[in-house]
């Protein structure tokens, strides 16, 4: 607020390989969801580019970008963000709505998205009667349905309990690792990060302070 | 997004909150259904003094007078065509040239003279005119009392109402204040006797004008009594008392005009005041008319009469149109209020469509077909809620009138058109109601509003 300008997101540069898992770490207020939203595609950036395949995004129209959240990126959130009005299997169909996929196609493809996540039995529950671990698995599903290449995680894990937590995460890295997604994860655990990510990106006041190689992770990899 | 998914996410929607939205709903419906019960008054309105003009039987009808008359029914003198001193005779061969226009189904001469009458002996001035057997299915004996002409030459009498009631002693100034039915049970089948003078010609010479007047008598029984006054255009000539046209032309009874118009006697052809032609259909009247000015007459038709009449209901309608859509103005701002709502309401979900991949469009889309929906809703409900006042009231007023003996009448009318338009210009207005929320929600930023709680 005021007239003091604050920049969430200042002078950082990284490239991301597709198929990679990134973890972007920090406190809060670190700038870590503010460079997600770039990434999305929700927000703009004052100055510099966010070049996503071969598409500038800063250069994008608003409809373009609506186009580019639609098929390029998913997008899984602290607080789910499911329409509590609607029902599991509505939740998940909504993106093909936008994406005008024909109605007799919809229900058939949000359910075997819902299949995937472990959800098949509680297609005509609403938000409110799942738990919180089935709600994100609800919201991982669709933002799956498109066949996005990119999964943005925004602290998903921040409203479960460890177990539900550990599940969610182990369906992400599994989206990773099977389906070949690109999966940007913020979040403030380091345990989880360490856990699933291939590389740690640390911020602090809008500016990357450490960018490196999950030693952990490799070393894991090596064992198994 | 598809049309079908706006409007059945917007349905989804409307019935969340689906108290507020039945209240702005109703709104709407009460705009609407003041809208069609002013409308409905104001078209009822026209069509019944439509209908008093078409009682007076004159919407097929032609008069027809000569140029020489310089005291025709058209208050204008015609400025083209003949002078009035070179311009042709109204006499039976005028008569055919005119029943030869296209259109023109029959033209007989109208045949009126001021007769004494005895009844109940007591004597009575009035008008009488001949009437054709074919004006029976004219609109002006709709409601008559009795019936019609048995035969061309029957000796009987048409009374129209208010002569009816001055017959029987009773002094009235409304016509409305007559209650035909009653009248007609003590008149009906009574006799009269009509006075009138003959003309008879006297010498066969060519340069003669001479000719007799010799008093007559003629028994006539009561058959009808005329609801309306289906000669009311005629002012000061109108005629009270109806006979058939055969009968009247045999009386050759001495017209009203023709002592006073000398010049015509000095022939035994019988030269005519005005001439009647009755047309296939009000459509083809403006034709005719032209067709028959152009032989020469002076024409009117009540078709002149109803265009003051049709400018007068149009500001009418449109002052009625106006009030009207106060109401549905104020419906109107409760849209934008109702949607405003809406939006801060779900502004949350909002951010996590655009998230989702919704664009701009899609959320302007889906505000458009809430307000669209409770539009059309709102229109529907409007024009069964006026149609039901407007019913009501009907039968309020015609109760009222049925006190005082008044026919029944239509005030209300609520055509086809007017229900169709009040529907469109129900969802006309929600969507353009609908602008600013539905711009307003697809300019909202998603990362604001994926923070609001």
């Amino acid at each position: 607020m005021g007239s003091a300008t604050i920049r969430a997101v200042d002078g950082v540069s990284l490239q991301i390989d597709s198929g990679e898992f990134v973890a972007l770490l920090g406190a809060s207020g670190s700038g870590k969801s503010s460079l997600l939203n770039l990434l999305a595609g929700l927000d703009a950036p004052t100055s510099g580019s966010v070049v996503v395949g071969d598409q500038d995004l800063a250069k994008l129209s608003r409809n373009e970008l609506a186009h580019y959240r639609r098929y390029t990126v998913g997008m899984v959130f602290q607080s789910f963000n499911l329409i509590p009005s609607m029902t599991v299997l509505e939740n998940v169909e909504l993106p093909l709505r936008f994406a005008e996929i024909e109605r007799s196609k919809r229900g058939t493809m949000a359910a075997e998205a819902l299949e995937k996540v472990g959800l098949a039995e509680r297609l005509k529950h609403r938000p409110i009667e799942l738990s919180g671990g089935e709600q994100q698995r609800v919201a991982i599903a669709r933002s799956l349905i498109n066949r996005p290449g990119i999964l943005l995680a925004d602290e998903p894990t921040g409203n479960l309990d460890s177990r539900t937590g550990t599940e969610v995460m182990e369906l992400i890295r599994n989206l990773n690792e099977s389906l070949g997604m690109t999966v940007v994860l913020v979040t403030h655990e380091r345990t989880i990060a360490e856990k699933y990510a291939d590389r740690l990106i640390s911020l602090a006041d809008g500016k990357v302070v450490s960018d490196q190689v999950n030693a952990a992770k490799v070393v894991a990899r090596g064992e198994s | 997004m598809k049309l079908y998914d706006s409007v059945d996410l917007a349905a989804r929607n409307l019935r969340e909150s689906v108290l507020r939205n039945s209240l702005t709903t109703l709104g709407i419906s009460v705009g609407v259904a003041s809208l069609v019960a002013m409308l409905s008054l104001g078209i009822g309105l026209q069509q019944m003094a439509s209908r008093r003009l078409q009682r007076a039987g004159l919407f097929d009808t032609i008069v027809v007078s000569s140029r020489r008359d310089l005291r025709s029914f058209n208050r204008e003198q015609e400025t083209e065509g003949p002078a009035p001193a070179q311009s042709p005779e109204l006499d039976e061969n005028a008569r055919t040239k005119i029943a030869a226009v296209p259109g023109v189904i029959e033209a007989y001469p109208d045949l009126r003279f001021i007769a004494e009458l005895r009844f109940d002996d007591k004597p009575h001035l009035t008008m009488i005119a001949g009437l054709p057997l074919s004006s029976k299915s004219s609109d002006g004996f709709e409601g008559m009392q009795g019936n019609f002409f048995l035969g061309d030459t029957a000796r009987e009498v048409i009374l129209q109402k208010m002569f009816a009631a001055e017959l029987l002693g009773k002094t009235v100034r409304n016509p409305d204040e007559v209650n035909a039915r009653e009248v007609a049970q003590t008149l009906l089948g009574k006799q009269m006797v009509l006075r009138y003078a003959e003309r008879q010609s006297g010498s066969a010479a060519a340069d003669s004008a001479s000719y007799s007047v010799i008093s007559r008598e003629l028994p006539l029984t009561i058959v009808g009594i005329a609801d309306l006054d289906p000669d009311s255009m005629r002012g000061n000539f109108r005629a009270r008392l109806f006979i058939p046209q055969k009968l009247m032309e045999g009386l050759h009874a001495m017209q009203a005009y023709e002592s006073r118009d000398s010049t015509h006697a000095t022939s035994n052809q019988p030269v005519y005041s005005t001439l009647v032609a009755r047309v296939s259909g009000a459509g083809k009247v403006d034709s005719v008319e032209q067709a028959i000015k152009k032989l020469g007459f002076n024409t009117f038709s009540i078709l002149d009469a109803s265009k003051g009449l049709q400018t007068f209901f149009k500001i009418v309608d449109s002052f009625l149109f106006i009030f009207g859509s106060l109401a549905l103005t104020v419906a109107c701002i409760g849209i934008v209020n109702t949607l405003v709502m809406a939006i801060l309401e779900r502004r949350r979900e909002i951010g996590i469509m655009k998230a989702i991949g919704a664009s701009d469009s899609d959320v302007r889309g889906l505000f458009f077909a809430e307000a669209g929906a409770m539009g059309m809703l709102g229109g529907f409900f409007g024009v069964i809620m006026g149609w039901v006042i407007g019913r009501v009231i009907n039968f309020g007023t015609n109760i009222y009138f049925q006190r005082l003996g008044i026919p029944h009448e239509k005030l209300w009318a609520v055509p086809w058109w007017l229900v169709a338009a009040a529907m469109g210009v129900a969802f006309g207005v929600s969507l353009i109601s609908g602008l600013y929320p539905a711009s307003r929600a697809a300019k909202l930023d998603p990362v604001q509003a994926l923070r609001y709680e």
